[in-house]
């Protein structure tokens, strides 16, 4: 019965006979890329919400849909969303292929993480997308100044 | 001559015990580093679930965001705040420290950690006390 080791140092290999995406790499490359721009999102993101004017004690309603009136922050907040939401999501399923030792353990980890990841993002994309900065009804001290007058 | 030999071997032993070799990741800088940015990018993950959250509130009524974000703006959320932000900024910095690592050259790690903590100081002197000033000053 010879019994045949790897050499400790050899080079990581793909085993022989996997074929198709390598799904593992294109994460690695993922986590890489989008960290880099999430940098300039979320920096930018803390900049105009806690750091200008008033900080935190400015952020309403009205804050918040005074920016999200603007294509511009729509495109921004939605782009962190799915950017922010899968670059964590990924670092999570790392986290628990790395301690959970358990098939079934696992396997129920990232089914979680990935029902959060996916719900989370379908929230936020219709939130941003369907939001009306003027609603009907409310009153006009907690709406952004541009909305019309009832 | 064998004790000069024997004292050799010893000064090589613990030269070999304090610096694991082969990897980046087993003590010191760069064990610390990978540590930190695990304990950070799981606290941010979990921040984020419940800050999707908090913000879809925009889509139920300007009162029902108002009444969750007011109890944002209280001390002790407002030290939470510069907490989540010491972590985003750590995790950001050293995010480029490891891109850095895989695509230019791993031969300056620790140095790069130690930059990573005189930027995190720098971006934290800006930040916290103006953000302190903010949350304290009502």
């Amino acid at each position: 019965m010879a019994t045949t080791l790897d050499s400790p140092r050899s080079p990581y290999a793909r085993p022989t006979g996997k074929r198709g995406t390598n799904w593992e790499k294109w994460g690695w490359i993922y986590m890489r890329a989008s960290g880099v721009v999430l940098i300039v999102l979320i920096f930018g993101h803390l900049f105009v919400n806690l750091m200008i004017g008033k900080g935190v004690d400015a952020i309403s309603f009205g804050f918040v849909a005074g920016k999200l009136a603007s294509p511009f922050w729509q495109w921004w907040d939605v782009a962190m969303l799915w950017l922010a939401l899968i670059h964590g999501g990924n670092g999570m399923r790392t986290i628990v292929n790395d301690y959970a030792t358990q098939r079934v353990t696992r396997g129920i980890f990232k089914g979680a993480i990935l029902a959060a990841v996916v719900v989370l993002i379908v929230l936020g994309t219709l939130v941003v997308f369907t939001f009306d900065p003027c609603p009907a009804g409310s009153p006009a001290d907690l709406l952004p100044s541009f909305c019309p007058a009832i | 001559m064998p004790q000069q030999s024997a004292r050799t071997l010893t000064s090589q032993q613990k030269t070999t015990s304090r610096r694991p070799a082969g990897t980046l990741y087993r003590g010191r800088e760069g064990m610390w580093s990978w540590v930190l940015h695990r304990i950070t990018g799981v606290a941010i993950f979990f921040f984020l679930l419940v800050h999707i959250l908090d913000t879809a509130l925009v889509r139920v009524s300007p009162e029902a965001y108002n009444a969750v974000i007011s109890s944002y703006q209280t001390p002790i959320m407002g030290l939470g705040e510069t907490a989540l932000v010491a972590a985003i900024v750590f995790h950001a910095f050293n995010g480029i420290r490891i891109i850095l690592i895989d695509f230019w050259s791993a031969k300056y790690q620790k140095v790069m950690f130690y930059v990573v903590i005189g930027l995190w100081v720098v971006t934290m002197l800006g930040f916290a006390p103006r953000h302190l000033m903010n949350v304290f000053s009502h």
